[in-house]
């Protein structure tokens, strides 16, 4: 693959081409190639930046820099000045105005693909994942000879905290302070566990990392077992991921090869031994006390908690659980420290996110971008606008288990705090576009039907709800619904969240409560006017059995 | 997708060689479930049998687990699974009008076996490759992009 170094964008909203965005487009291709810069920046039209106030914009990344309102006639200047000499063009640029959240934040990042922030996804892609050699090559296994030769244990954990890094899995929990408590826990023998059970409906962010660079899991992993004191680690990886189990199995090996795992790593007193555990289909291992029995060869079914896994865990011994995406960002942190970490993303969240971009856009794919990001951003830079020019309905960010949020938050800052603050989960990163094509008691139907499914059946509020509250909403679709129903939805989401056993049966209510709080007109227009306004549902008025 | 067509000797053998794999450990009943549904098409009752008095786990303990896990097989199957993704990003790119048109196509219900034991029927959660949905499975064949009218083409291959 080509490396851009620049990414050139023409905004091409209706206004926008009215003023002539097609020309200045035209005109941008022609300059290119005539200062013969076509194989170094990359151009494309962008819809709906939110910023009509100086259309056409023309936005040049990775500086983010904005121009506008461009002239055909400016378009030799602009190219001559910014892409050639490499000098903002400043008497073109639009006037400082901050409509579309953040993207004047956006001016700070670098980095070697256009517009993308990568850290995780660094060497993804670009080494060859088979070669611990090429690994090495590109800084790896620094970070752990780093700590092995000068760092004492409690300085890494107080590196950690000191970056703010937040686990990445899901719930953002701080990654020192876990640390912290294993390291601090009682027991001679003590584990760590790589959570790579990747199976939150439109993410595979995990995927990517464990199949692009494997190696760097292995790294973290290592650097976390001689933090908290552990010998001993598991990756418990989905069964489906073919690919990345036997990438996995070949790095550990020539890491064994090399003296990175084993005995006395680096001729320290240090040593860690490392296993792959595959999966074998179930949802709920996710968790991460279920994928703690899942690998003593037990049914998924979560523990009550507290104890918590960092004092009692695997075998009942002290256990630190990490997602990929959080270990892949240690070793970075180590080799350059915790100041350059916190220069990226937001300072309640700092660092980079990877999404997976899905649905009614005219790009999915996966990005990894700073913390802070907007969803409109995310949609018109990176998903290249919606499809077919379709307005936003809605979208639902992290998997099946995040929110359902409506187009009029889409300019709330995505890191962990500003995302509590909106009610809105930011889970695991996969962000699903909506257009008006889709029928919010169709989407939940589909999201309840999923946890009806992966429910472990442990605890009854899960496995009755679930069953129960998809009946509810076929019936709605099937325009036998009542509106009693939605008390009785309203009532089930709050029972869900409030009595369940672990995360599953917590977030499963979060649709039934969304769709109710965000688009209860749509719901109702079903029970009352026996319709469903997208033209989704089958509303055939005759009862399904279950 | 194995066919099961080994006499009942070579099954307990094939058992025994998975267990002994493992070194009969009870923390490895889950992989040594997943070896014998792989290569026996499912957990037949004398498997069952075997598996718990080699182990010294309770059949009932054997079968809760192996019934837990998607990718252990407790029926036979037929001789190709189908996996279709029911998980909303598929769903929203169209996997519902898919997952309609495969039905009538092949006239089986979700989970259920065509009565010319060529085809089982079985949704699966989110395979990680939404980015071409809506995806299905056909034994370890993975389509993306699916659309209604491409199914003929795509069964047809199979046998």
């Amino acid at each position: 693959m080509k490396i851009k170094r620049s990414m050139v964008l023409v905004s091409n909203d209706p206004q926008s081409i009215e003023k002539g965005a097609e020309k200045v487009f035209a005109r941008l291709s022609e300059e290119i190639k005539a200062f013969k810069l076509e194989d170094e920046i990359s151009l494309s039209m962008v819809s709906d930046i939110g910023r009509n106030d100086a259309s056409p914009l023309v936005i040049v990344y990775p500086e983010a820099t904005i121009y506008g309102p461009v002239n055909p006639d400016d378009v030799h200047f602009l190219v001559e000045e910014h892409l050639y000499k490499g000098r903002v063009a400043t008497k073109l640029q639009a006037p400082t105005k901050d409509v579309s959240g953040k993207i004047a934040w956006l001016s700070n990042r670098s980095g070697t693909v256009p517009a993308e922030q990568r850290i995780v996804l660094e060497r993804a892609g670009v080494i060859n994942p088979d070669s611990i050699e090429d690994y090495i090559i590109h800084d790896g296994y620094q970070a752990l000879g780093k700590v092995l030769t000068e760092m004492k244990p409690v300085e890494v954990i107080a590196l950690l905290k000191d970056s703010g890094l937040k686990g990445r899995g899901g719930a953002g929990f701080p990654l020192g302070m876990k640390w912290g408590f294993v390291a601090a826990a009682q027991g001679d023998k003590k584990y760590i566990i790589c959570n790579a059970d990747e199976s939150e409906p439109g993410t595979f962010k995990d995927r990517l990392i464990l199949e692009g660079d494997p190696h760097s899991i292995i790294e973290a992993m290592a650097i976390a077992a001689y933090s908290v004191g552990a010998d001993e680690g598991y990756i418990y990886i989905r069964g489906e991921y073919t690919i990345a189990q036997a990438r996995l199995l070949n790095a550990i090996m020539q890491a064994k090869e090399m003296g990175f795992l084993g005995e006395n790593v680096f001729g320290s007193e240090f040593s860690f031994d490392l296993h792959v555990h595959g999966g074998a289909g179930a949802y709920i291992c996710g968790e991460e006390t279920a994928l703690i029995e899942s690998i003593e060869g037990k049914r998924g079914e979560p523990r009550p908690r507290p104890p918590y896994p960092t004092t009692n865990g695997l075998w009942d011994k002290p256990t630190l659980v990490n997602n990929v995406e959080t270990l892949a960002n240690v070793p970075p942190i180590i080799r350059n420290g915790a100041a350059w970490f916190k220069s990226f993303g937001t300072p309640s969240s700092p660092g980079t996110k990877v999404y997976t971009i899905l649905g009614n856009v005219n790009a999915t794919g996966l990005i990894e971008v700073n913390m802070g990001i907007t969803l409109r951003e995310v949609i018109a830079i990176y998903g290249k606008g919606m499809k077919n020019g379709v307005a936003l309905k809605l979208a639902q960010t992290g998997g099946s288990s995040g929110s359902i949020i409506p187009a009029n938050l889409q300019d709330v800052p995505m890191d962990y705090d500003s995302y509590l603050k909106a009610g809105v989960a930011m889970g695991s990163g996969a962000l699903l576009i909506c257009s008006d094509e889709t029928c919010v008691v169709d989407l939940a139907k589909v999201l309840i039907n999923f946890f009806r499914f992966e429910s472990c059946g442990k605890c009854n509020p899960c496995r009755i709800g679930n069953q129960r509250a998809f009946q509810i909403l076929t019936n709605i679709s099937e325009g036998l619904g009542t509106m009693k129903d939605l008390e009785d939805l309203q009532s089930m989401s709050k029972w869900l969240y409030e009595m369940s056993n672990c995360g599953l049966g917590q977030t499963a209510g979060s649709p039934l409560k969304d769709i109710l709080t965000h688009f209860r007109d749509e719901v109702e227009a079903h029970i009352n006017l026996k319709e469903c306004p997208a033209g989704v549902c089958p509303m055939s008025g005759s009862a399904t059995t279950f | 997708m194995t066919v099961n067509t080994k006499d009942s000797k070579d099954m307990v053998k094939t058992v025994d060689l998975i267990i002994d794999e493992f070194h009969a450990k009870k923390e490895e009943l889950i992989p040594i479930l997943m070896k014998v549904s792989q290569e026996l098409g499912h957990i037949s009752t004398p498997a069952l049998e075997q598996i718990s008095e080699r182990m010294h786990i309770p059949q009932s303990q054997v079968y809760s687990v192996a019934s837990f896990y998607r990718l252990i097989y407790t029926k036979s199957t037929g001789r190709h699974v189908i996996k279709f993704c029911e998980s909303a990003p598929c769903h929203v790119a169209g996997g519902r009008e898919v997952w309609n048109a495969i039905q009538k196509e092949l006239k089986v219900k979700p989970g259920e076996t065509s009565a010319d034991g060529k085809w089982t029927l079985t949704t699966t959660s989110c395979l990680g490759v939404c980015a071409v949905g809506p995806v299905m499975m056909v034994d370890e064949d993975i389509y993306g992009n699916l659309r209604p009218d491409q199914l003929t083409d795509i069964l047809g291959k199979y046998e």
